[in-house]
């Protein structure tokens, strides 16, 4: 066997005493596509800027050509032939595409110049053996995403790389952009570079990887050839549920018609009668929502389900009226919505607690009191006055009746704990009356017995006549909390099941049935029944 | 492959114009203004305006101002900027005189190393330390101005360069019809214009202030461009220091109050962004001369008081940031 490009041996990495990599081996060799997967939080980020010399190990160690390193900075990585491709381009958008292509090693003539009239010609050579045909003068930020990104594999290759780490490369491009990239990375292939490929896009996965390992938890949990594997078996690795259990039901099932028929039939008609309270149709937003289509009734809890980068949050913002959307359209009581921000949202009755809770929820510095009140602050407010007496009303209630833990209500919010800090935001959306609350990851981040006591506060809100969108990555919160589940792939829904049929094996049948060749990989996955 | 030859097709035909014009106001729009400006005033005031000796005015006006913002719009590529300036111009000018006393050779190198040295400072704690451009530069706007106060005693000495000095004779010259310190000012453009577009530290430059992490992580040395931006800022500051006190024969600590909002929109009105990543020195250039032209020509009208200079400066300014601030958000959409 040859020696691996890269051998990774038992490393380890921890940051402020929490482990982000337990013990990982990882082999990557020449001419192979390798594939790293794993949910948020898995370590796959952490594990990448070990190899790429962001970070350095705490434990174990990292071989490149079969020689121990430590890379003091990405540039050394670089100039030993380790190159990145990262998520997001990170390229110079206001500079030239062949001076992104060249930037910190331009060709320079006898006196040190920038010769730039070489630097074009070779820029123009290089793309050339890409496919890419682009006038090279131009500004890189005025090309299109999957060129940029193009661009910047171009010149991760161009430093001679024998290694190339590609960071969810695809993430942010057109189908048709992922097909050019996906055939650069055939052609890397072919010229023995190894490609270490990280992605939450299983399809990706089996059109283009050899080999894949999977982290869960900051731990190794699989490594093996992707022809050995099934989608199914991927994601129960990945989200750390009983293969074994699965497996009974037979992976078979992937092309027996009963799912299928299961599914129709489960869809058929809706438990919940009447007309929906909020209903959204058909929101579209290039590239991460492709025509999703949703309904929540009174007193009825609607879950969404799908893996990392399906489109969960980006459909709960969608519904809230906080992105801009290319075509869709909003109903509140059957009536269709002209424009819809969040100010309308929040008129119509429709609250949402964001996913994260710091960026986008709770203001640190104000009280608790302040932060309760603020989004009812209109509501609240006589003459440009705002009714201190009202505010301490609403305040007592919901801290009763939330049983957030406060000192007094003038404590600030910063001080609380993450479940405290939740339940505030809660409140904020609660003393708004809303009729429907749109709940991303309601429950990260905060301890057990916080989350426990969430959970049980959306059944009895839902028992009260709330309709809830419940958004979490944690099957196990969608399965008990949600009658009816959405599942999401690729920013489209894929799969509803409602009743009985809620579970988390059937969930992540529909995920990774979803993304079998059988299917286009954006079939509109029209929604059926009471959609 | 669509979308590529799509790219390449838009960049051809008859919009190439139009792009020149307003796609790209760095690179057409201030000389364009300039010129109508140019052509107006000829046509206004005749002879008292176009004549060889206003222009000659106008020119040894701009002369300290385009050696200051040449430094600052590398400063403001690379995405930072310089409030210091103004202070150092004084500092420089008063060490000049205090220096004359040993002769030419001190009284230029005493305040170009003292220049030096803050200018170094200042890039260290930005590009090494992390702290904000704005706080450091702050900083050593006070620091140069109170040192150039201490060092001519509280502006209670004056000191004079000797008449008979190489340096005055040298400040005060004129070849081919300009005063020296124009021909220092174009020279020291000359070598940043080939340092800014044909070196590796002139693209990083750019690189640094388009995406800063962008250029950490292409290996790029941010630190060290961040660094020499400031020295270049500050050593050309200390130039056109020098070169103010051998033209005026002494070394003022009050003078270049504000100098270092003049120069920074003479940079924005030449087309940098303020953000930094984009801009050139050509249209630098042009901003300089259009503020100085401006005020020459409110001169000119003799009813106007010289404030009158700042309030159409003021107004170019904000229509430029205007104009830039669509272009850019036309560009990210």
């Amino acid at each position: 066997m040859t020696t691996p490009a890269i051998d990774v041996r038992s490393v380890s990495k921890h940051f402020a005493g929490v482990r982000a990599l337990t013990g990982v081996c990882l082999d990557l060799r020449p001419g192979e596509v390798h594939a790293l997967v794993g949910e948020n939080g898995a370590g796959k980020s952490t594990l990448i800027k070990l190899v790429t010399g962001v970070y350095r190990p705490d434990g174990g160690e990292v071989r490149y050509l079969g020689e121990p390193v430590a890379f003091a900075h990405p540039r050394d990585a670089q100039a030993a032939g380790i190159s990145t491709i990262y998520q997001e381009v990170n390229l110079v958008p206001m500079r030239s595409v062949a001076g992104n292509l060249y930037l910190g090693r331009e060709p320079t003539n006898r006196l040190g110049l920038i010769d730039f009239r070489r630097m074009r010609r070779d820029a123009r050579t290089i793309l050339a053996g890409y496919g890419i045909t682009v006038d090279v003068r131009r500004r890189l930020g005025e090309l299109g995403l999957g060129v940029q990104q193009m661009i910047a594999v171009a010149r991760a290759l161009s430093t001679d790389a024998r290694v190339v780490v590609m960071d969810e490369p695809t993430s942010s491009l057109e189908p048709r952009e992922v097909d050019l990239l996906l055939d650069v990375v055939a052609l890397l292939r072919r010229r023995q570079v190894a490609v270490l490929y990280v992605t939450h896009k299983l399809d990706e996965v089996f059109r283009i990887c050899d080999r894949v390992t999977v982290l869960r938890d900051g731990r190794l949990v699989h490594t093996g050839p992707v022809a050995g594997t099934t989608r199914l078996r991927l994601v129960a690795t990945m989200l750390g549920r009983d293969t074994d259990q699965i497996r009974r039901h037979g992976t078979t099932t992937f092309s027996d018609p009963a799912v299928s028929d299961q599914r129709g039939r489960t869809t058929g008609i809706p438990e919940a009668t009447g007309t929906p309270v909020l209903r959204a149709d058909g929101l579209t937003r290039r590239p991460v929502l492709d025509g999703v289509s949703l309904d929540v009734h009174a007193g009825e809890v609607v879950g969404l389900a799908g893996l990392l980068g399906s489109g969960r949050t980006e459909t709960a913002k969608a519904v809230f009226g906080a992105d801009r959307l290319d075509a869709g359209a909003i109903s509140v009581d059957g009536a269709r919505a002209r424009r819809w921000n969040p100010a309308a949202a929040i008129r119509g009755g429709i609250g949402m607690v964001p996913e994260d809770r710091k960026a986008e929820g709770i203001i640190g510095d104000l009280s608790v009191r302040d932060n309760i009140v603020l989004a009812a602050l209109p509501r609240l407010t006589t003459a440009g006055f705002v009714s201190r007496r009202r505010q301490d009303e609403i305040v007592d209630t919901f801290v009763r009746r939330l049983r957030v833990k406060v000192s007094s209500p003038g404590q600030r919010v910063r001080e609380l704990s993450g479940g405290n800090q939740q339940k505030v935001l809660l409140a904020r959306m609660l003393c708004l009356s809303p009729r429907v609350l749109i709940l991303d990851e309601p429950t990260r981040g905060i301890d057990v017995g916080a989350k426990a006591e969430i959970q049980s506060l959306i059944s009895e809100l839902a028992a009260l006549g709330l309709g809830v969108l419940l958004i979490s990555s944690e099957l196990e919160e969608v399965v008990e909390g949600a009658g009816r589940v959405l599942v999401l792939r690729d920013g489209a829904v894929v799969g509803m099941l409602r009743g009985d049929d809620v579970s988390e094996d059937h969930i992540m049948r529909v995920i990774a049935q979803a993304s079998g060749d059988g299917r286009p990989p954006r079939a509109p996955a029209a929604p059926r029944g009471g959609l | 492959m669509t979308a590529v030859e799509n790219a390449t097709a838009a960049s051809a035909g008859p919009r190439a114009v139009t792009r020149l014009l307003w796609w790209r106001p760095d690179r057409a729009g201030t000389p364009v203004v300039l010129a109508l400006v140019l052509v107006a005033g000829s046509l206004t005031f005749g002879g008292s305006f176009a004549s060889g000796r206003n222009l000659g005015n106008i020119a040894l006006d701009s002369s300290y101002l385009l050696l200051i913002a040449t430094g600052m719009t590398f400063v403001i590529l690379s995405g930072g900027i310089d409030l210091s300036v103004g202070s150092l111009l004084a500092l420089s000018g008063v060490l000049t005189a205090y220096g004359s006393r040993w002769g030419t050779l001190a009284a230029v190198l005493l305040p170009l190393a003292v220049c030096g040295v803050i200018g170094l400072v200042n890039g260290l704690l930005i590009g090494r330390a992390g702290i904000a451009p704005f706080i450091v530069t702050l900083a050593a706007l006070l620091f140069a101005r109170g040192l150039a106060f201490a060092v001519a005693d509280e502006g209670n000495t004056v000191h004079i360069i000797p008449a008979d000095l190489a340096l005055t004779q040298l400040g005060q010259a004129r070849w081919l019809g300009l005063s020296a310190p124009v021909w220092f000012a174009l020279a020291a453009f000359a070598a940043g214009v080939v340092v800014l577009n044909r070196t590796r530290f002139g693209q990083a430059t750019f690189a640094v202030g388009d995406s800063q992490e962008a250029a950490e992580l292409m290996g790029l040395p941010v630190a060290r461009v961040r660094v020499l931006v400031y020295v270049l800022s500050a050593l050309l500051t200390g130039i056109a220091g020098v070169l103010v006190a051998a033209q005026t024969q002494s070394g003022l600590p009050t003078i270049g109050e504000g100098r270092e909002l003049e120069a920074i929109a003479a940079v924005v009105i030449g087309g940098t962004l303020l953000t930094g990543g984009a801009g050139t020195l050509g249209g630098t250039l042009a901003g300089v001369l259009l503020l100085k032209v401006i005020q020459n020509l409110i001169n000119q009208v003799g009813t106007l008081t010289a404030y009158y200079q700042q309030v159409v400066s003021g107004t170019f300014l904000v229509v430029v940031v205007l104009i830039q601030s669509r272009l850019t958000r036309r560009r990210t959409r």
